[in-house]
């Protein structure tokens, strides 16, 4: 390992921007993308539970 | 028919591929955590330090795979494009629905990446150079399928429109690909090559090969998850929808 304290990981060598960068976007990108269809999920079922008009019977 | 054959058709019915892709996602979305763990461990801690770009390099890690991954979801996509104009299952049109925005999402990550990685290693957040844009129109063909099939408000003729544009849109794959060896370019030659030895250290390499299959393993426990939205909203009047939700 190459790394002899915690800031020294987080410096990466003075490319800490770039590199934080690049790994932070695509983190938050694909958390955004799992919340995003979880809504669509929502939202598709509760317009099948709209259409067949027994709200209290649809679940899960 | 025989039985296997009629096993494999029987899937492409989005009725019985509903239920399927609910058993498989989850295994793709373990299999792409555990894969992602090991793969930004080897990354960060085990990977050496590189002799010319010090720790910068490590964008590496994630700058491949997201490339890798939009084309290669653009080529599986086109796929089931094509196999949704040749034999006109719902399923398929459905998937290639699926795919379109995480591709779209990888060819972002991707640039974003790279304007990340370009910045202190080039001097320059962008350049018009034949593979940045190249991979930019990639962006755009992904960004272009979804416009014109949200455009389109019979969901079976938005799959025709978007299978033609995908399919016609193949073609700058390769363009994305070949670009370094056809034009003077900027950006560095491939990494890694079927013909010749990795140029770079064993442990970036595979590194490097594990967060692609991490990303790979996200991307079909996504697309699986979106296809199953796509199949109730389409759906949504047939019966066994409702016997599904219930």
């Amino acid at each position: 390992m190459q790394w002899n304290s915690a800031s020294e990981f987080f410096a990466m060598g003075g490319y800490g921007l770039y590199v934080w960068g690049s790994f932070g976007v695509t983190v938050l990108a694909l958390v955004i993308e799992v919340w995003l269809i979880r809504r669509r999920r929502a939202a598709a079922l509760q317009a099948i539970r709209d259409e067949h008009g027994d709200g209290a019977s649809a679940a899960r | 028919m025989n039985n296997r054959v009629a096993n494999w058709f029987r899937f492409a019915s989005p009725q019985n591929f509903y239920p399927l892709a609910g058993r498989l996602w989850p295994l793709f979305a373990m299999l792409g955590s555990v894969l992602a763990a090991v793969g930004l461990w080897m990354s960060f801690f085990v990977a050496p330090t590189d002799a010319q770009q010090g720790e910068g390099y490590r964008i590496i890690f994630i700058h491949v795979p997201v490339s890798w991954m939009s084309m290669f979801i653009y080529l599986v996509m086109a796929a089931w494009a094509g196999l949704g104009l040749v034999f006109n299952t719902r399923l398929s049109g459905m998937m290639a629905t699926a795919l379109a925005p995480t591709g779209a999402l990888c060819a972002f990550l991707s640039l974003w990446t790279g304007a990340l990685w370009g910045k202190p290693m080039w001097g320059a957040w962008w350049v018009w150079d034949a593979r940045l844009t190249s991979e930019l129109i990639l962006l755009f063909l992904y960004l272009g399928f979804m416009a014109l099939q949200a455009a389109i408000d019979d969901p079976r003729r938005a799959d025709k429109a978007g299978a033609v544009l995908a399919l016609v849109g193949v073609v700058n794959v390769p363009i994305i690909y070949f670009s370094v060896k056809w034009w003077n370019t900027l950006h560095q030659g491939a990494s890694v090559s079927l013909t010749r030895s990795p140029s770079m250290a064993t442990t970036m390499l595979w590194g490097m090969l594990i967060m692609s299959l991490a990303i790979w393993m996200y991307a079909i426990a996504v697309a699986l998850a979106r296809v199953r939205c796509i199949i109730l909203e389409r759906e949504r009047h047939a019966d066994w929808v409702r016997h599904a939700v219930e």
